[in-house]
């Protein structure tokens, strides 16, 4: 029987969220935490959490387990548990809509905040923009982010300015169409990132790092940005 | 129901995938009030997970390469019951479709001369099948639907379109006249329920793979659309034809592209032996799906199936190195490592045929008109009710989709019908308003959860449908069996219509939903099983032991399930394509 | 761009140049004084004012100063900025600051350079 502690809170009925103490019993077999999620939420249909994809490419299912973010969907129990004890909490430092769904605004405004759609003020050609393999591989590792909110919640510099700092998750895609040999919009874009707090706020904590289930670094994204603001100025 | 509120629009998406992102696009490049409403935040639906391509004659791979061979592949791969008019426009279309996603960011893989990569897949010939395998799927890397979602969303963030995120589909509204005017929905995190009025109604909800117990579908994709679209009492087009993909990963369900396929890896039976050129021996493990996931199906009937329990066949992928895998399948390798505990680079994929892919659905015609059986017998249009991708049947599938055309399919589908509707709303669309008895039906099936009082949970029920279709159709099905289905289909919806909901909260109520979503499974799971016993005849993906050929003196017809009296009609199949010669219906060898 | 909440410079580029470069001139200033320090074990008040009597040791400890005071300033506001939300107490303390490190510079002038 896994011991399972979860964050709980229905804004209809608690004054305050609370935590809860579940036995789940996964048959000694080595379940994902979602697995989970699903056996408690038999137990307690009233249980809210999101998820989709169930294969970790989708991003509904980030949350906090045993302390450290990541989606619920690829982390398997034997990953995360310590001593028989599960403990499920939201993403850190967004306001909790319910349980453990909660409520991403703010992480999707700063994500639209770096305009992450492909600019070019040229004419489209009649068939595909030609790109080569190389330029094209500087988009590895910036493209795949599935905007789960891993990364900028267990950011402290986002805790403390969320409306602000645009967070590891917007920079890596600010990057993304920084780096992008299509994009003509690279000044545009840097002059909107050279204040005090949308980049220069990431203090290179690299929690980000550690946490993205998809192997991503939006701390090195980051620092490329800076290069470029520091080329763009000097 | 009076003091309930309402909003407007000149036309409302249903569905946050692909084709309704597509759609959502081009009407707000128009200036059209247009609002896209999805139960899920737009990328975190399904076409997420798509993974190996976009099929499409952009003549990368091959500068010779025709789109009228792309046809041929597309109308042959769907058995002959695709409409060759819309497999016409999807394929010549194409291309224009997939230079607008790269012109829009699509981070696409590239050749060495800069152009978009492509790489075979299942199915593709050139020449009309004379000139061997054909490289037609546009990719980018083996992540090509999630390039392709965030791609779409982006710009419709770029272009303003509205967006109501976590809002849930109820049911259609009809008017006095039988016109749909809009929709009934809930806003998931107040759960309050509001009746959204509008001109165009565009169904984008996706498939409904979860009437299966094991499939590569995400946990939303219940079959919304389907639901909703039956129950205002319009019919569903070849329910019966449901793809299995050869390659789900053992276990877990999880999808392990035909890329890996199309890149050179190929499927071995316990003794190691390359079963598919006994099988196949031309296109061998490229055949079309339906044909490779039957094959594994017999090596595992006829006792050469790997593992314990001799259930399942391998992936083999390792011959093709690490650089390979890396750059091109690197999804993949992430995957298996998660789901089968392998690494590909090492050791072979454990899988097994997993339900994929709708190929039925609201039937339309290729401006996404949903069309219903007038009072003459013949097609009419529905008025206000629009369908594209996986829910429509336009037909481009046939009896079984090739791999890499549902993302084009999307693509191609949801912008002509936002083309369409923009040009109706320019001529001028006046329907009736609705009554307050009208949005009352409208409102009946979600006024019955809330008031629910005791009765069978949604899980349980859940796991018998899925159970039962599991069972009774599968990759093989046979009349006495799918008797028992429909059967057994017809005692479990006496048991839901009255199932309980014990959770009445409205902030953010998972299981309300999940409840809803339960009905919506009903449907498809229903309308599939009584096409599924109808069609007396073996064509693509529909396989009876009973009937194992095909017949195209009775069934070279889709079949037209009426949810009213869940009976099956015929409906023609179009053979007359505008620019090109009919592709006659031949024997299907790969 | 983030207009509402600005430093001085309103801009984090040169902020963010400011911290590095003042960080590094701090680093080379703290190794020199350790080093000397390790090199002169029986140190005395002559020995020590006479290095401070030289014109290149009072540049690079004016220049430590001052860096020490931008470093301070960039380092303050951040934390300022992370941590008082309102408005009145923020500017209240960032006043502080920019007072003390004013001071504080002076009197660095003052010890360096005077008498």
């Amino acid at each position: 029987m896994l011991q399972v502690s979860i964050y709980r809170y229905n804004p209809e009925t608690d004054s305050a969220p609370y935590m809860q103490e579940f036995q789940v019993d996964t048959q000694g077999r080595d379940i994902m935490v979602l697995d989970v999620l699903h056996m408690m939420k038999e137990q307690d249909n009233g249980l809210a959490y999101r998820r989709s994809c169930r294969e970790g490419v989708c991003g509904s299912d980030g949350m906090n387990m045993n302390g450290k973010n990541g989606l619920a969907c690829i982390t398997p129990i034997s990953e995360v548990v310590k001593g028989n004890k599960l403990v499920l909490r939201p993403l850190p430092g967004l306001p909790v809509i319910r349980d453990l769904v909660v409520d991403m605004g703010l992480f999707y405004q700063q994500y639209e905040r770096i305009q992450p759609y492909l600019q070019n003020d040229e004419p489209a050609p009649a068939i595909e923009r030609l790109q080569s393999p190389e330029d094209r591989d500087k988009l590895d590792g910036l493209y795949e982010c599935i905007l789960c909110a891993c990364c900028s919640t267990s950011c402290p510099s986002f805790w403390w300015n969320p409306d602000k700092f645009v967070g590891p998750a917007g920079l890596l895609q600010s990057y993304r169409f920084l780096v992008d040999s299509r994009d003509t919009a690279t000044r545009e874009r840097l002059s909107e990132l050279e204040d005090p707090f949308s980049v220069f706020r990431c203090r290179g904590i690299m929690n980000c790092v550690a946490v993205c289930p998809k192997g991503l670094n939006p701390t090195r994204a980051i620092g490329k940005i800076r290069e470029m603001l520091l080329a763009d100025s000097t | 129901m009076s003091n309930m509120r309402s909003l407007s629009f000149d036309a409302i998406i249903i569905g946050g995938g692909g084709a309704g992102l597509r759609a959502a696009l081009e009407l707000a490049k128009s200036g059209k009030k247009t609002a896209v409403l999805s139960k899920v935040f737009p990328t975190r639906s399904h076409t997420v997970s798509a993974q190996g391509g976009i099929t499409c004659a952009i003549a990368s791979a091959d500068p010779n390469d025709d789109w009228r061979w792309h046809m041929y592949d597309t109308v042959k791969g769907g058995d002959y019951i695709a409409d060759q008019d819309a497999a016409e426009y999807m394929c010549s279309e194409g291309p224009k479709a997939v230079f607008e996603l790269e012109h829009m960011g699509l981070p696409f893989s590239r050749f060495d001369n800069g152009r978009i990569y492509q790489r075979p897949f299942g199915g593709q010939s050139k020449d009309f099948g004379a000139g061997g395998q054909a490289a037609r799927t546009c990719a980018a890397a083996d992540r090509t639907g999630h390039a392709l979602l965030h791609t779409l969303y982006q710009n419709n963030l770029k272009n303003n379109t509205t967006f109501l995120n976590e809002w849930y589909a109820v049911d259609l509204v009809k008017n006095a006249n039988g016109d749909v005017v809009g929709c009934i929905a809930m806003d998931i995190e107040t759960g309050e329920v509001v009746h959204v009025k509008s001109k165009a109604t565009v169904l984008a909800t996706g498939g409904s793979g979860r009437i299966y117990a094991s499939t590569t579908n995400a946990l939303i994709n219940t079959g919304d659309g389907v639901g909703m679209a039956l129950r205002a009492g319009f019919p569903m087009q070849d329910m019966e034809m449901w793809q299995f993909h050869p390659t789900g990963i053992y276990g877990a369900g999880t999808l392990v592209t035909e890329g890996c396929r199309g890149e050179g890896g190929y499927l071995v039976n316990k003794d190691g032996e390359r079963f598919m050129e006994r099988y196949a021996p031309n296109a061998k493990d490229l055949a079309g799906r339906d044909v490779v996931a039957r094959s594994m199906v017999m090596e595992i009937l006829e006792g050469r199936g790997c593992g314990e329990n001799g259930d399942h066949v391998y992936l083999k992928l390792d011959h093709l190195g690490e650089e390979v895998l890396g750059k091109r399948l690197p999804g993949i390798v992430e995957l298996s490592k998660t789901f089968a505990h392998v690494d590909p680079a090492k050791e072979p994929i454990p899988v097994v045929p997993t339900c994929h892919y709708m190929m039925g659905g609201v039937p339309t015609n290729v401006h996404g008109q949903a069309i219903m059986r007038g009072e003459d017998g013949k097609d009419q249009i529905v008025n206000g009710l629009f369908a594209c991708g996986e829910v429509a049947c336009v037909s481009v599938h046939g009896a079984n989709r090739l791999g890499g055309n549902s993302l084009l399919d999307l693509v191609v589908f949801g912008r002509a019908a936002g083309m369409f509707i923009e040009g109706a709303l320019n001529e001028g669309i006046d329907y009736l308003d609705a009554s307050e008895s009208d949005i009352e039906t409208a409102m009946k099936r979600i006024t019955r959860w809330n008031e629910s009082e005791s009765g069978e949970t949604v899980p349980e029920l859940k796991r018998e449908l899925q159970a039962i279709m599991q069972n009774s159709f599968g990759v093989f099905r046979e009349e006495e069996n799918m008797q028992k289905g429909v059967k057994q289909l017809a005692e479990l919806r006496g048991r839901i219509d009255n199932a309980y909901l014990p959770d009445k909260s409205n902030a953010f109520n998972t299981a309300r939903v999940e409840a809803l979503e339960l009905d919506n499974l009903m449907e498809v799971a229903e309308a599939t099983a009584i096409a599924a016993l109808e069609r007396k005849e073996s064509r693509g993906a529909h396989s009876r032991y009973d009937y194992p050929d095909r017949d195209d003196v009775n069934w070279l017809k889709h079949s037209l399930y009426f949810p009213a009296d869940k009976t099956i009609g015929k409906r023609d199949v179009n053979f007359a394509p505008k620019t090109v010669d009919t592709f006659e219906p031949k024997v299907r060898t790969y | 761009m983030v207009t509402n909440i600005t430093n001085l410079g309103r801009s984090g580029l040169s902020d963010w140049l400011i911290q590095r470069v003042s960080a590094v001139i701090l680093a080379a200033y703290t190794l020199f004084i350790v080093l000397y320090l390790l090199f002169n074990p029986d140190l005395d008040y002559l020995t020590w004012s006479g290095l401070f009597a030289q014109t290149w040791m009072r540049i690079f400890s004016l220049l430590a100063f001052i860096s020490l005071a931008g470093h301070a300033w960039v380092g303050l506001w951040t934390v300022t900025t992370d941590y008082l939300k309102s408005t009145a107490t923020r500017l209240t303390v960032q006043l502080l600051v920019i007072l003390a490190i004013f001071a504080f510079l002076v009197w660095g002038i003052q010890i360096l350079w005077g008498a």
